[in-house]
């Protein structure tokens, strides 16, 4: 039996279920005091006196400190080199790249509302919070600049003084010959398209645990992070500390999505507390500090010329866009790069413009949000699809099917370089037949046929389309280490650290077809760096690919060893042995075996042991699996939707997804990604927007102004599934933790303008919030 | 300035020394380490602090500890069995992937048993009505949905075996 591909129930579940589960919210140690962060006020202002003496003085309070008490002690915080370009990659974009490093606190100047100031670190957070209260802050308010174009003009200040100006990071790449393909077309339309600020809002804020030993110099520290070894890596730099010394947990985490991608000043100045007051620490950020100061993401502006012809064929794309990175991008070019190197998705379009700006603004840091620059670049695309086919008065599927790749120009190379320095070759899939399934599942004929009749007894009712093309399972490595033990248990050891995507489950399925056991017999660790030397982290859909096929071949190898020394001990080849529930025997005498305990008890080194000579004594096996590069998943959302003219409300009717994901690990979880992934999209399609003023402030700074869709708005997504293996690893999958994310605002904006249809309504920028669609709607029908 | 508070937490009384301010998410969580009452945003959007207050829902984080004097709270621990084992309704989210990183999974299935005592046998509408004050980010809510619709349908039978 093969439990890969089975919906297995998930092994998580009953500590989450039953209160159980331990978030680093949860944990208290010994003599733990809390911390709370003092935040700007301010866009941008001059510090020119900070007064902490009556906070100090304050009962239950042992420390307050500001940045000139670490002056020395800790560096600043650097962009994150893991995210830097390969060479191959910078001779061909030539990239314009100013370092931005970041202070741990603010020193004599904010640039954002929300940068932290001072801590306080004080025996709980009420009287943290009082304390607070006793700090006065004299600001000289500065001139903010919240808009990226204003940062870019040549007269403004500059916000960080090292730069020579507030573009941060530049590149440009093309393939093909757009000047000529203009002049070749027929037609050619100029839009801007816009994607917004949004947060990524998991329900677990951030939080920070820190105890430092002094006895034997050991710093441990949990933080709710997506990337372990980066945060241990920048302690250990940071603080100076032998990195050995450093171990960073993540235990349960209560979602990512991508904002816990990142090493913050918080998880590098936490653990320095911990060391200098000698005792635990503790820091729970709270939900306001989470929309004002956790890294942000999205909030892109495009401006594209499109060339096309009369029969729908698009000949040409030129696309400037600017990604307003707020006071500091720690990922550089990650997210914009994205953008640029999926933007085409699955059509063939040979020439080829793109360049983005990354600039520097008085609003918050910025880094990935699930898809991480690719719902981006499908909201551009499929806006620009649906756009040619209006202007055409073609059904923008004729459109879609027109420009598609074809299944006979797989591997497709589109003439660009990965992000990895890889070049873009899509492996495998079959786009069109993938949009066939989607319209059939979408009942897209018939939906056409009644909407004429539904529409003519003034009903707004609509149907969009979107697409995509995902590069999933991002490199450089991830590992695994699959150790037997004494009792005939297997464990896995992992570096990718879940958080909610059921490594525990899944990489257990992997683990157990190589053993022939139950995934019962099999524990998964992860999130944990003392367990496994090298590791990367869960984001940019990579688990299943990187952490799976290492979980995958270590496995194997630890099987082989185990066959060796069943071999050994039954004096039979290796080769004529077969294992399955805990036992190895010939294959030709099944009661004749040994048992995994058997087994895990003559590895052990001595002179009993009987692993085969030249190898090892012990029953471990170690992988690391270092993709090729990464692998392409793709699919079709379809949404129909219904428009209110009076009030400008969007109702979704149906949503339907077709997808690919390669080989499928456990198709319950797989669907749980995208029905989860559609309603975050839908939050950006609908409801989701981070509002500054232009004086930097955040106007949108509860729950109360910042929407999140409930059970009330998403409706059950529709799927059907598409499953070409990816030729890029031994498993065959692909990543799948974005792809529902991407479509959504694509899909459903499309479908509001179709339901809209023949009102001339252009709806280039997002959310689709009632207030404005409902303008937009009077405009139109009084233009 | 302390009160003193004597409450019934899921079944056992407890007596407790508090702050007035303190707010009675604190005091499950600091205080009696009933850690699986979990706070998502302290301003009583998110739900995840949902617990039962004398039977009824009500968000934990706008609530002050002393308000609970001699009442009765019921928090997401107090759903498992004596003997370790799931609820029909943990079952059931779990039968049903009704939750992907948990966090905010104690806050539905206190709601949702508040609300099925109240109304055993829901429509899919009065369902997400009924949930739509508790915030999701992974699961996209309609496996929580099944999840509620599992339980109510195998309480049906159950009344329907009864009788």
């Amino acid at each position: 039996m093969t439990f890969t591909g089975k919906n297995i129930k998930r092994k998580e579940d009953y500590r989450l279920l039953s209160g159980n589960s331990q978030f680093v919210a949860d944990m208290q140690e010994p003599g733990m005091a809390e911390a709370l962060f003092v935040r700007s006020e301010h866009a941008h202002a001059k510090l020119n006196k900070i007064d902490i003496s009556k906070a100090e003085n304050m009962g239950g309070v042992y420390s307050v400190i500001i940045a000139e008490h670490f002056n020395g002690e800790v560096d600043q915080l650097p962009p994150h080199s893991e995210f830097t370009l390969p060479q191959n990659l910078i001779d061909e974009i030539n990239p314009i790249i100013q370092p931005c490093p970041e202070d741990i606190l603010a020193k004599d100047r904010v640039i954002y509302v929300g940068q932290p100031i001072a801590i306080i670190v004080a025996d709980n957070r009420y009287i943290a919070e009082d304390a607070a209260e006793l700090i006065e802050i004299e600001y000289e308010s500065l001139p903010s600049i919240t808009d990226p174009y204003k940062a870019m003009e040549q007269d403004v200040d500059i916000i960080h003084e090292q730069m020579s100006s507030n573009i941060q990071a530049q590149f440009d790449l093309s393939t093909g010959n757009y000047d000529q393909a203009l002049k070749d077309s027929d037609n050619v339309l100029k839009e801007r398209i816009k994607t917004p600020r949004v947060a990524a809002n998991p329900i677990e804020t951030r939080g920070i645990l820190s105890t430092y030993d002094s006895r034997n110099g050991k710093l441990q520290v949990w933080s709710s992070t997506q990337v372990t070894f980066m945060v241990r890596k920048y302690i250990s730099k940071l603080l100076g500390l032998v990195e050995h010394n450093v171990r960073v947990v993540a235990p349960d985490v209560g979602g990512g999505f991508g904002s816990k991608c990142a090493v913050y000043p918080e998880e590098i100045i936490i653990p320095y507390l911990s060391m200098k007051l000698d005792r635990p620490v503790r820091w729970i950020e709270d939900r306001m500090e989470h929309l004002l100061s956790t890294r942000q993401s999205r909030d892109q502006t495009h401006d594209v010329k499109v060339s096309y012809n009369n029969d729908g064929t698009i000949t040409g794309i030129q696309d400037y866009f600017v990604l307003d990175n707020g006071a500091y991008n720690p990922l550089v070019l990650t997210c914009s790069y994205n953008t640029a190197a999926h933007l085409r998705g699955v059509y063939d379009i040979p020439n080829f413009v793109i360049g983005g700006n990354c600039v520097v603004t008085n609003k918050a840091p910025t880094i990935a949000y699930r898809g991480a620059g690719r719902p981006e670049a499908v909201f551009v695309m499929d806006r620009i699809i649906h756009l040619v086919a209006t202007s055409l008065e073609l059904d923008p599927v004729e459109v879609m099917m027109k420009n598609m790749i074809k299944p006979e120009q797989l591997p497709y190379d589109s003439g660009l370089i990965y992000r990895d320095g890889e070049k873009v070759i899509y492996d495998s899939g079959d786009y069109p037949d993938g949009l066939k399934q989607a319209l059939e599942l979408a009942n897209y004929d018939k939906f056409r046929k009644e909407q004429k009749k539904v529409k003519s007894d003034g009903s707004y009712v609509g149907i969009g389309i979107s697409s995509y093309v995902e590069g999933t399972g991002i490199g450089p490595h991830e590992g695994a280490i699959v150790r037997l033990d004494s009792s005939g248990h297997v464990m896995a050891f992992v570096g990718s650290a879940p958080h909610g995507q059921s490594h525990e489950t899944t990489l257990s399925q992997i683990c157990a077809d190589e053993f022939g056991l139950d995934p019962e017999k099999v524990t998964v660790k992860a999130g944990d760096t003392d367990l496994i030397p090298y590791g990367v982290g869960t984001f940019a859909s990579r688990g299943a690919v990187t952490a799976g096929n290492a979980v995958h071949v270590a496995s194997k190898k630890l099987q082989e060893k185990l066959l060796a020394i069943a071999g050994e001990i039954l004096e039979i080849s290796p080769s004529d042995l077969e294992m399955n529930d805990g036992k190895v025997f010939p294959r030709a005498m099944q009661n004749k075996y040994v048992t995994l305990e058997d087994l895990a008890l003559a590895a052990k080194p001595g002179p009993k042991c009987k692993v085969p000579e030249g190898m090892e004594p012990g029953v471990e096996a170690t992988h690391y699996f270092v993709p090729p590069t990464v692998t392409y998943s793709s699919g079709y959302h379809v949404a129909i939707v219904e428009v209110d003219e009076e009030t400008g409300f969007v109702d979704i009717l149906k949503y339907y997804v077709v997808h690919d994901a390669g080989k499928v690990l456990n198709p319950k979880i797989v669907d749980g990604q995208i029905q989860g992934g559609v309603a975050q999209g839908i939050g950006a399609a609908l409801y989701e927007e981070l509002v500054y003023d232009d004086n930097g402030q955040l106007l949108t700074g509860t729950y109360m102004d910042y929407l999140i869709p409930t059970a009330m708005e998403i409706p059950d997504v529709e799927m059907d599934h598409q499953e070409f293996l990816s030729t890029r690893n031994p498993m065959g999958v692909k990543g799948v933790g974005e792809g529902g994310t991407i479509s959504p605002p694509a899909a459903i904006t499309n479908a509001v303008c179709d339901a809209l249809n023949p009102l001339d309504i252009k709806l280039n920028d997002l959310p689709i919030s009632p207030s404005k669609l409902r303008q937009r709607i009077k405009v139109a029908k009084t233009s | 300035m302390t009160e003193t508070i004597s409450v019934l937490v899921n079944g056992k009384k407890i007596t407790s020394e508090v702050e007035p301010r303190l707010l009675l998410s604190d005091y499950l969580r600091e205080k009696l380490d009933l850690t699986g009452t979990h706070l998502g945003c302290e301003h009583g959007v998110c739900g995840a602090c949902t617990i039962l207050v004398n039977g009824r829902t009500v968000r934990s984080c706008l609530m002050l500890a002393v308000q609970v004097d001699g009442c009765e709270v019921d928090t997401v621990e107090s759903l498992t069995e004596g003997d370790g084992m799931l609820s029909p309704l943990q079952q059931a989210f779990a039968d049903n992937h009704a939750l992907q990183c948990g966090f905010c999974t104690p806050g539905f299935l206190m709601t949702i048993t508040g609300f099925l005592e109240n109304n055993p046998d829901p429509n899919d509408e009065e369902i997400k009505q009924a949930i739509s004050g508790n915030l999701c980010r992974c699961t996209g809510y309609t496996n929580i949905l099944k999840a509620v619709k599992q339980v109510s349908k195998s309480r049906k039978l159950k009344e329907v075996v009864k009788e």
